[in-house]
Formats: structure tokens, C-alpha cells, sequence
């Protein structure tokens, strides 16, 4: 086993069971909306399997549908990963790998990194013995639950009627609201950003009705977070305040 | 169109994701963007929930909205998203067999 140790990685696995049993129904919600959306069987997959960001993945989904370009995408699902880039941050600093050549650390940051979401972030976070076995475990057993929630999702998704199947759309916003809301009992600065996002992507909608939903939601999300930075309490702390982003 | 979307948000996911690790504990950024970057998740959760919300079901936008305040009640108590998304869906389900859809 080399640098890992079996003991922490079940250890992880047992952790990462709730953050499953959550994935999988929602990677399954967004198989179902991807083949309505026109992705294939194996399009679907391929979106879990390489790129396995959920909010982004459903966002895509909703840009697709309105008719964004690739591009446009693209940018929208770089800004909305850029907390991940927080969250790493954060990890890279709590989960010491090795360094140097030979070391076999390069492999284990593009290996664990992967594997960083918004849920396996929190719960590596909140973890007293974070090891890298430990996140290795986490992420191994999130990873196969969307995967494989997605495959299931978009296999049967001819077998869900469609007012169900249009029910599972609230599934997404549903999670969002779910996610956000701790976050605003902890910060009202929170709340505010949030509201104000709402209200410049509403707004941007109504008066820019050719401008694509992603720039919209660039739009929002730079906007909304500098009046957050201007009018947020001074001791908020940055990385632990983004641990309940989407996944 | 929809395999170089799926190249380009794979990159576009990956990186940020890697480079701090691989970065390690040599990585600094400066307060005033950590303090800008903390609040993206909020702002993105808010514009991505609203006003899409309204659009889940054609022409019926206070069905998302009534499943939305669902989740909103279920989530300031539960502890993870599992269970307020599974009533969303109900909710959604049965107001539109309620309203005849």
C-alpha cells in the first residue's frame, strides 16, 4: 500500500456512505434531465465521469436548453467551480502530501483533488484525522455514487413518466436552497450576496432578455460577491465559509 | 458541440481543483480576493436558484416556487440535502397531478 493505509481508508468509505446516499438520487435526477436535454446514454456518463461536478453539470443542462454556446458553458462552469479552487486551497493546507520527485505527491493532488466537491470538502473538513487514505476513501465512494447514480438515471429514464421526470427538475434548486440555507444562518452577509445574485440575474434577465443565462450568472456572481466583500463583516473567514457551496 | 463542452468543463473543473494541492503550502493569495472569492458559492447559489426556479414546469412558475419553500422549511432543520430534495420532488409531482398536468 505504499504511502496508504488501509485502516484510514475504510475509515473514509464509512464517512463517505451519507454523502452517497445522497448522490446517487440526485445523479440520477440529472441523467433523467440530460436525456431529456438531448445528451446521450453515454454523453451523460461521460459528463459524471470526467467532469463530476453537479451544480455545474446541472447548469449546463439548463444552458443547454436555453441555447447557450459551448463556450459560454464553459466560462459559466469555471466561475461556478472557482469555490473548489477554495476548497483546495483550504485541503492543501490541512492534508500534507509528499513533495519532491518520486514522492508519488503529483499523482495523489491530481488523484484527490478530482475527488474535491462541495459535500467531500465538508466532510473531510469537519474529519478530526484527515489523512489522504481517509480522502481517498470519502472521494472513491462519492465518486462512484454519482457516477453510477447517472448511468441509472439516464438508462431508465424512458421508464419515468414525465410528470415525474419533471417533478425530479426541482431536484437541483431544491438541493441549492438546502445547501445555502445553513449558510445564511451562519452569516447574514451570506443571505444578502445571495439575494442580491438573485436579484441582478433576475433583473439581467427582464432587461437583457438576448444575453445567455450564463453570463447572466457570471454577471451575478462577480457582483454580487464584491458588495458581499464591501458590505460583509470584517472576520468572516474566507475557505471555511465556502464549505456549503453546491456540489 | 456537446463532447467539446464536456472537454472544456472537464479541464475547467480539474484545475482549479488540483492546482492548489499540487501547489501545497507555497500558495498565498491575497486577503482582499479571498474575501471577494468566499462569497461566489452564495451569489452563484443565488442567481442559479432564482429566477430558474420558475421555469421547472411550463407555465405553472408557482409550482417550483411552492416546492422551493418546501425544501427552504425542510432544510433549516435537516442536516443534509437528501431529504428536502426528495419532498421538492413529491411536492412538484403531485401539484401537477393536482392541477391536472
Amino acid at each position: 500500500m505504499g504511502v496508504w493505509a488501509k485502516s484510514d481508508i475504510f475509515r473514509g468509505i464509512r464517512a463517505g456512505i451519507p454523502v452517497a446516499v445522497g448522490y446517487v438520487p440526485m445523479a440520477m435526477a440529472f441523467g433523467v434531465l440530460s436525456t431529456h436535454t438531448g445528451l446521450s446514454f453515454l454523453q451523460a456518463g461521460a459528463m459524471s465521469f470526467f467532469v463530476y461536478a453537479g451544480a455545474s453539470q446541472f447548469a449546463s443542462l439548463g444552458l443547454l436548453a436555453g441555447g447557450a454556446s459551448a463556450l459560454a458553458i464553459v466560462l459559466a462552469t469555471l466561475v461556478l467551480n472557482f469555490r473548489h479552487f477554495l476548497m483546495s486551497v483550504s485541503l492543501a493546507h490541512r492534508l500534507p502530501l509528499p513533495r519532491g520527485k518520486g514522492s508519488g505527491g503529483l499523482g495523489m493532488a491530481l488523484g484527490l483533488g478530482f475527488g474535491i466537491t462541495d459535500e467531500t470538502f465538508v466532510v473531510a473538513s469537519l474529519d478530526g484525522g484527515l489523512t489522504p487514505s481517509f480522502f481517498l476513501g470519502l472521494a472513491l465512494t462519492a465518486y462512484l455514487a454519482w457516477f453510477s447514480g447517472t448511468l441509472i438515471g439516464a438508462g431508465f429514464s424512458s421508464l419515468i413518466p414525465p410528470v415525474i421526470s419533471r417533478g425530479m427538475g426541482i431536484a437541483l434548486y431544491a438541493m441549492f436552497i438546502a445547501i445555502l440555507l445553513p449558510g445564511v444562518k451562519k452569516s447574514w452577509a451570506n443571505g444578502v450576496v445571495a439575494a442580491a445574485g438573485a436579484l441582478i440575474a433576475w433583473g439581467a434577465s427582464l432587461l437583457l432578455p438576448g444575453l445567455p443565462s450564463g453570463w447572466r450568472i457570471v454577471i451575478a456572481i462577480l457582483v454580487a460577491s464584491a458588495l458581499g466583500a464591501v458590505v460583509g463583516p470584517a472576520d468572516k473567514t474566507e475557505v471555511s465559509a465556502s464549505r456549503e457551496g453546491a456540489s | 458541440m456537446i463532447w467539446a463542452m464536456i472537454a472544456g468543463m472537464c479541464l475547467v473543473t480539474f484545475l482549479p481543483r488540483v492546482i492548489p494541492l499540487i501547489l501545497g503550502r507555497d500558495l498565498v493569495l491575497p486577503g482582499w480576493i479571498r474575501r471577494w472569492l468566499s462569497f461566489f458559492p452564495y451569489a452563484a447559489l443565488g442567481s442559479l436558484i432564482f429566477p430558474g426556479i420558475l421555469s421547472i414546469i411550463d407555465g405553472k412558475p408557482w409550482i417550483g416556487l411552492a416546492a422551493g419553500a418546501c425544501a427552504a422549511l425542510l432544510a433549516l432543520k435537516a442536516r443534509n440535502a437528501i431529504f428536502p430534495v426528495l419532498v421538492a420532488i413529491a411536492v412538484a409531482v403531485a401539484l401537477q397531478l393536482l392541477t391536472g398536468a
